[in-house]
């Protein structure tokens, strides 16, 4: 097996920011304030090694027993009785309460122990966790200088891909002023870690200061202690990101809306529903929601709003039954007013929600709860990572978003980003017209599918919801008794249109029969006349040649001079 | 007065340095003050580190005071022999 330049950390989403982990058989300086899980940190490295890349770890300890540290651990689910001692060793080296100290001293001790011990155990990974409480002890700067490179030349030594925990302000451009502050120029990756408070939101942030010879991701990200171990949040990389894609439809739960999507809308795709308070959001995706269970499919949907109960109870009023899924387990309803914490730790709870109840289907009503929990920079990435982790896992995500009347109409200045990457964006608004607000439903995008670019007028009746065709009538858009009156008297001037059509067709056909009776009785009367005709001529003929036999008779008669026909 | 043994362990790193000055420093203020009972065991942490590690030593050199009760450790070259006395409660006792 070749080994890699890099040893992977197992902390998902820091090896994607150092493009495959930490420098192997270098060392790299973790530092950061109290409580910002530098020892977790730590711990995950050696455990990750011991367990996935075969490769012993050893845990230097100088702040807190190793019993403690185990302990703390042990909620993890690391198991780390496992792996200990011949994967993964604690040394217990906190110094002595009662140490006297009379002259120069050095680590050497230490190191010889840890050489011993790496022999025994073929250690490749080594933490030293809380370096600064030994390198206190020492008398001065210059003394604390050459025990570091004491150190880290030993580690160079053994080849050893080695971390080094220490206690760091919060602010990092005092770094080098600090007494441990060239720690950070002589090692070859430092990695910082801070723990803040912004607007009473608690916030991790993980960056990496430098890394000589490797790219890196350069920015601050969010990270939480989950249940099992540190999770940095970063957006996909390419590689993970390249998912198969589905041409499956599902049905959005209005059959009108299947139709103008092409049938509904892609399995695994993110659809974003935008619209003003009451434009019937939750309604839209309560009846995905209601679908998605009719087709079996395990469905999560998360109420930032207002209470599950509730939320089935109005639902239930424009005949979506949300209750009967919720009983069989098929759906599960989650208010999420009562979670509290970042824009991250929500979404590492979704995502544990989601995970618990295998779902297929996700519905997060609204989204834009998510950006009122904590800051702003953060929440942003968040709605990318949701809907990226979505598509990963193949879930069907809805998300409505709630709109600022103040704000613009659509266009999403929201710090989620959603807008932007979601395949399907249906927007909702009121029109307000002859003393009704009628809600209005447009399709502003759906990636990959011939959409009907007309907005439609959404109707909601206890018998569920339907789609009617706006009335477009000069250029405007016409909702409500406003449509229902014009498609009226638009019926009526049909109507009439066509009685008087019937009646103009009755007339002509009696014209037309009036002329052909006409023109049968001429035709007879013209057979009439040519009869007559033929016998007046045959009349004559008949007459002629009386005529002449007459005349020639009485020539007999008369004997008359043999003038032609001679003597007999 | 019981004129007590003093049993000690230096723990030291190879010949560095500040572990020959230990011995050095260690074996002039026993020949001063303990002249004829005092008993020092030399260990080198390169040499022995299981027994470095079973007396959590980490740090070179480190005297151990095993004998008279209670057990004592002291870091450093014990240059500081003021210190080193008060330590071992040896000031008092040659004042």
């Amino acid at each position: 097996m070749k080994t890699s330049i890099k040893a992977t950390t197992g902390i998902p989403g820091l090896d994607e920011m150092t493009f495959g982990g930490l420098p192997r058989a270098r060392t790299t300086l973790l530092s950061g304030g109290p409580g910002s899980g530098k020892t977790l940190f730590a711990l995950q490295f050696l455990v990750h090694g011991a367990r996935e890349c075969n490769e012993p770890g050893i845990f230097v300890a100088f702040e807190e027993t190793p019993a403690r540290i185990v302990a703390n651990a042990e909620s993890f689910g690391w198991k780390l009785a496992q792996l200990q001692p011949r994967s993964l060793y604690f040394l217990d080296a906190q110094p002595q309460p009662d140490l006297i100290q009379a002259g120069n001293f050095d680590l050497s001790g230490m190191l010889a122990v840890l050489g011993a011990k790496i022999k025994e155990t073929k250690a490749r990974r080594i933490v030293f966790d809380a370096l600064d409480i030994v390198m206190a002890l020492l008398p001065d700067a210059a003394a604390v200088r050459r025990e570091m490179y004491r150190l880290h030349a030993w580690l160079l030594e053994h080849g050893l891909t080695g971390l080094i925990t220490l206690k760091a302000g919060e602010d990092d451009a005092s770094a080098t002023h600090q007494p441990f502050g060239f720690m950070q120029f002589m090692v070859d990756c430092a990695v910082i870690l801070n723990h803040s408070v912004v607007l009473g939101v608690s916030q991790r942030n993980v960056r990496i200061q430098k890394y000589r010879g490797s790219a890196f991701n350069e920015n601050e990200s969010p990270f939480l202690i989950g249940k099992s171990g540190c999770d940095v949040a970063v957006a996909q990389t390419l590689s993970s990101a390249d998912l198969k894609v589905s041409t499956e439809r599902v049905s959005t739960g209005v059959k009108r809306l299947d139709t103008m999507l092409g049938g509904g809308y892609y399995r695994a795709s993110s659809v974003l529903i935008t619209g003003f308070a009451g434009t019937a959001k939750t309604t839209l995706s309560g009846a995905f929601a209601e679908a998605a269970c009719r087709r079996g499919e395990r469905t999560v949907f998360i109420s930032f709003d207002s209470d599950a109960n509730e939320v089935i109870r109005n639902l239930a009023s424009v005949g979506i039954r949300l209750d009967r899924y919720v009983k069989n387990g098929c759906l599960r309803m989650i208010s999420a007013r009562t979670l509290v914490g970042s824009a991250e730790t929500y979404l590492e709870r979704i995502k544990t929600l989601v995970k618990e109840h295998r779902a297929r289907c996700l519905v997060i009503d609204p989204v834009s709860a998510l950006s009122k929990a904590g800051n702003e920079l953060t929440a942003h990435s968040v709605g990318e990572r949701l809907i990226d982790w979505s598509k990963a896992g193949r879930i069907t995500l809805v998300c409505t978003r709630v709109l600022d009347e103040t704000s613009v109409q659509i266009e999403g200045s929201s710090p989620l980003q959603v807008s932007s990457l979601a395949d399907t964006w249906i927007h909702l608004n009121y029109l307000v017209q002859a003393g009704e607000r009628n809600r209005g439903l447009s399709i502003i995008k759906s990636r990959g599918t011939a959409h009907s670019n007309q907005v439609r007028e959404l109707i909601l009746s206890g018998d569920g919801v339907t789609l009617a065709d706006a009335y477009t009538a000069g250029g405007e858009v016409l909702m409500g008794t406003l449509r229902w009156q014009k498609e009226n008297s638009e019926r009526r001037a049909h109507e009439i249109t066509e009685v008087a059509g019937k009646h103009k067709r009755v007339l002509l056909d009696a014209e037309a029969a009036e002329l052909e009776v006409r023109a049968k009785s001429l035709q007879v009367e013209l057979l009439a006349k040519q009869v007559e005709k033929a016998l007046l001529a045959s009349s004559n003929q008949s007459r002629e040649g009386e005529l002449s036999q007459g005349r020639s008779r009485m020539r007999e008669l008369r004997g008359a001079d043999v003038a032609l026909g001679g003597r007999k | 007065m019981i004129r007590r043994v003093y049993k000690f362990r230096l723990y030291v790193a190879g010949d560095a340095q500040n572990s020959a000055q230990a011995i050095a420093n260690l074996t002039a203020i026993c020949r001063k003050h303990l002249p004829g009972r005092y008993k020092i065991e030399i260990t080198d942490v390169f040499r022995e580190p299981q027994r470095a590690l079973a007396d959590g030593v980490f740090l070179t050199p480190t005297l151990m005071k095993l004998a008279p009760a209670p057990t004592q450790r002291i870091v450093g070259t014990l240059s500081q022999t003021r210190r080193v006395l008060h330590a071992l409660g040896l000031d008092a006792a040659n004042a």
